[in-house]
């Protein structure tokens, strides 16, 4: 093995504390570290403020100050064509994708590892808080980060071996409080830096308010499952299964409870409203997905295993048992307790203890083997 | 790590008489030029001295038509949006070329926001406008034609002669940019019937944020940076004396055959870079041209299957400076509009590198350089 100082880490810095943090880490360990800004959003598409020149400037200065280069690189076209497309086509098909999944295999550990390949990189670090754990035979296998509140696998879930076998964590056993504190110390300008919150290029803005920019909103009928109608809604896209606000429904109805989405069909148009968070209509004990993607292989636990998994993100696994369809392009997830809002094209990510095995899209719920109209 | 520098274009390092001349000046003088008082005079004299130089380089006929300003920028800002201004009610007509620099192209798209219609000359593959386009471009209520002396990113040469005789007849004022040009081309706005002519005393070895704009006796216009009565009120602000004196010093030091010597100079190592990239077995293309009709210092290369971001980063981690177009406030590099305007949406447009060469760069840079082209090449080829 090359000694750190000639092993090359290319750093994907995003402008915010965590990856600041990394760059700092790695460079005090000795690598030669460089540091690389991923533009994958040109916010001239939208008009909504965006703050990636603002980004930029927080590499540039924290970069300077720990003492290492940095470049910027557009992935703007691989992100458009591998990412916004597959998001934009979920909505159309009435469902809910989640684009940060998408994002880390297509173009964090993709477009950016290739990138940093050419740049003669022996490793990429990101700022994610997760873990790898090697096998002796080379085989990685992805774990929790050690912060409970923070653990990123759940975007991570769909990378591959090849996604995985150059890439560094630098801070997934760490704390957020932690990773503040080096930066605090290191006087890194992002050290109090807000962390980011929603879908990457969104930011904080008005999500049904984006959506309608590249979206046609179609208005259609709010009812219940019993035909009554409650209202009108301004386009399916902008409403997930188990959502409340912004329904614009009172009280009243048989339970005066507020109202929630527990329903929408696609083809008439048709939003569903149920009274109550536990509406009967939320929950479901089976789902089955696609896309399935396991980080290590998985061939010693067969067509049928129990382990856990999550529905979203920031949310406690709960037991179930995967089971596989004949040639392992799908799977059944059956719940050992019901489980409320599972939502068609939100990733189902498995676990097994800390380690994170992988996870496949949701495609259809179901309670007591009939199909929820979630689509 | 030795690193070479290859992005004279961009900025020049200071010469060491240059800067020799400013701490001479900053430790004597610091007297504001308009004050009536001694330390005034003193200042003054200096700024009169180096109009003087900077006036006799490009053949003005009086001095008082170089105005000092913050640097090619703003010159080109003053004499697009002020001439705009000035002769709106004669005409609202502007002509211009599609590869300018930002700093001309800007401020034409904000005059088209404010009624004024804008004419942009297409280039040929090899960079160049047609007289012909320009001919038939000029009109009755056409105020101002602006074209660039040479090419910031492939070098071309406008015939800034002949668009000079074509201009001179008709009611339009002609503008040229000759930034990148100063300091390397023979520059006489009499005999090619300039009008109006920004430069950037960065690109010659002199400091930053300094410039003029030539503005011939007869052109009214009021000041775009409006206050003082400075540069006898056409461009408000306390002027930057010790910056003024090392610009001229710097064109002091440009006499005709330390010019002819450096042309030489650059050309002969663009040449060699040419000949050796070939030697080497890579496979690449020249933007437009490198003969006499480019400026000696700028060389485009098209390195075919290269991506230009990862060219570049990999040059920079070894150590050499080079461009490729210009960067956006996010740091990454914009499609070069210059590029396009030459070749359409050709992968030349994101496959392009800028080599720009100065007068301390030598033979021996250029074999390292091609020797780590042809490493990385192979490298990002294999991966």
């Amino acid at each position: 093995m090359k000694d750190k100082q000639h092993t090359r880490v290319v750093v994907g810095m995003s402008g915010g504390v965590d990856s600041s943090v990394v760059a700092y880490l790695l460079k005090q360990e000795g690598y030669d570290v460089v540091g690389v800004f991923m533009k994958n959003w040109d916010e001239k598409k939208d008009s909504g403020v965006c703050t990636v020149a603002e980004d930029y400037e927080d590499v540039a200065k924290v970069a300077n100050k720990i003492g290492i280069p940095y470049y910027s690189v557009n992935f703007e076209k691989e992100y458009w064509d591998r990412v916004f497309t597959y998001f934009l086509d979920e909505y159309k098909r009435g469902r809910t994708p989640n684009p940060d999944v998408m994002c880390n295999p297509k173009i964090k550990f993709n477009a950016f590892l290739d990138y940093a390949l050419k740049l003669d990189a022996d490793y990429i670090a990101m700022g994610h808080y997760a873990q790898t754990r090697r096998d002796p035979d080379g085989t990685v296998h992805l774990l929790r980060g050690a912060d409970p509140n923070k653990d990123q696998t759940y975007f991570l879930s769909q990378l591959t071996q090849h996604h995985l076998e150059r890439a560094l964590f630098p801070i997934g056993g760490m704390l957020k409080s932690k990773v503040r504190q080096i930066a605090e110390e290191a006087g890194l300008a992002t050290a109090h830096k807000k962390d980011s919150t929603g879908v990457c290029f969104i930011g904080e803005r008005n999500f049904g308010k984006f959506l309608s920019e590249f979206l046609p909103a179609q208005p259609g009928k709010i009812m219940t499952f019993d035909g009554e109608v409650k209202g009108e809604h301004h386009g399916l896209m902008n409403y997930t299964i188990g959502q409340r606000r912004g329904l614009g429904i009172g009280g009243n109805g048989t339970s005066n409870e507020p109202w929630f989405v527990v329903g929408k069909d696609l083809s008439k148009n048709i939003l569903y409203v149920g009274q109550g968070y536990n509406n009967e209509g939320l929950f479901a004990d089976k789902l089955d997905a696609s896309k399935l993607n396991f980080i290590a292989p998985i061939d010693d636990r067969g067509d049928e295993f129990h382990c856990t998994a999550k529905i979203r993100y920031r949310q406690k696994d709960d037991g179930v048992t995967v089971r596989f369809n004949a040639d392992h392009t799908k799977v059944d997830v059956l719940f050992d307790n019901p489980t409320r809002a599972v939502t068609p094209g939100q990733e189902v990510v498995f676990y097994d203890g800390e380690e994170c095995l992988g996870s496949g899209t949701i495609d259809h719920a179901y309670w007591k083997g009939e199909l929820r109209q979630y689509v | 790590m030795e690193r070479i520098y290859l992005d004279n274009a961009a900025t020049t390092p200071m010469d060491p008489a240059v800067i020799d001349r400013m701490t001479a000046v900053m430790k004597t003088v610091f007297g504001n030029a308009s004050s009536v008082n001694s330390f005034g005079r003193e200042a003054r004299a200096i700024l009169d001295e180096s109009r003087h130089t900077i006036a006799q380089s490009i053949n003005a006929a009086r001095d008082d038509e170089i105005v000092f300003t913050s640097g090619g920028t703003e010159s080109d800002n003053t004499a697009i949006i002020q001439t705009a201004l000035a002769r709106q009610r004669e005409g609202r007509h502007i002509i211009t070329t599609a590869v300018e620099h930002e700093a001309v192209l800007k401020p034409m798209q904000y005059l088209e926001q404010h009624g004024f219609e804008v004419t942009y000359l297409p280039v040929d593959e090899c960079g160049m406008i047609r007289l012909a386009d320009l001919r038939a471009a000029l009109r009755d209520d056409t105020i101002l034609v602006s074209v660039m002396t040479g090419n910031n990113e492939v070098g071309a040469r406008m015939p800034i002669h002949e668009i000079g005789e074509l201009v001179a007849p008709t009611n339009a004022w002609f503008h040229t940019d000759a930034v990148q040009a100063y300091g390397l081309l023979d520059i006489d706005v009499q005999r090619d019937h300039i009008d109006l002519l920004a430069t950037s005393a960065h690109k010659l070895n002199g400091p930053k944020f300094m410039g003029f704009l030539y503005r011939r006796t007869g052109l009214n216009f009021p000041p775009l940076i409006k206050g003082g009565e400075q540069e006898l009120d056409r461009r408000a602000g306390t002027e930057n004396i010790p910056a003024i004196a090392g610009f001229a010093k710097a064109v002091a030091l440009l006499d005709p055959d330390t010019k002819r010597a450096r042309c030489e100079h650059e050309q002969a190592l663009k040449e060699s870079l040419i000949t050796k990239l070939t030697d080497a077995g890579i496979d690449f293309e020249v933007n437009g041209g490198h003969g006499e009709d480019y400026l000696p210092h700028v060389l485009s290369i098209w390195f075919k299957g290269v991506p230009n971001d990862a060219l570049i980063t990999n040059l920079d981690l070894a150590g050499i400076a080079v461009a490729a177009g210009s960067a956006c406030t996010a740091g990454s590099l914009e499609p070069s509009h210059v590029l396009r305007a030459m070749y359409g949406d050709s992968p030349r447009v994101t496959e392009t590198i800028r080599f720009s060469f100065g007068p301390l760069n030598t033979e021996a840079e250029i074999n390292t350089v091609v020797q780590e082209v042809a490493k990385i090449i192979n490298r990002m080829k294999r991966g």
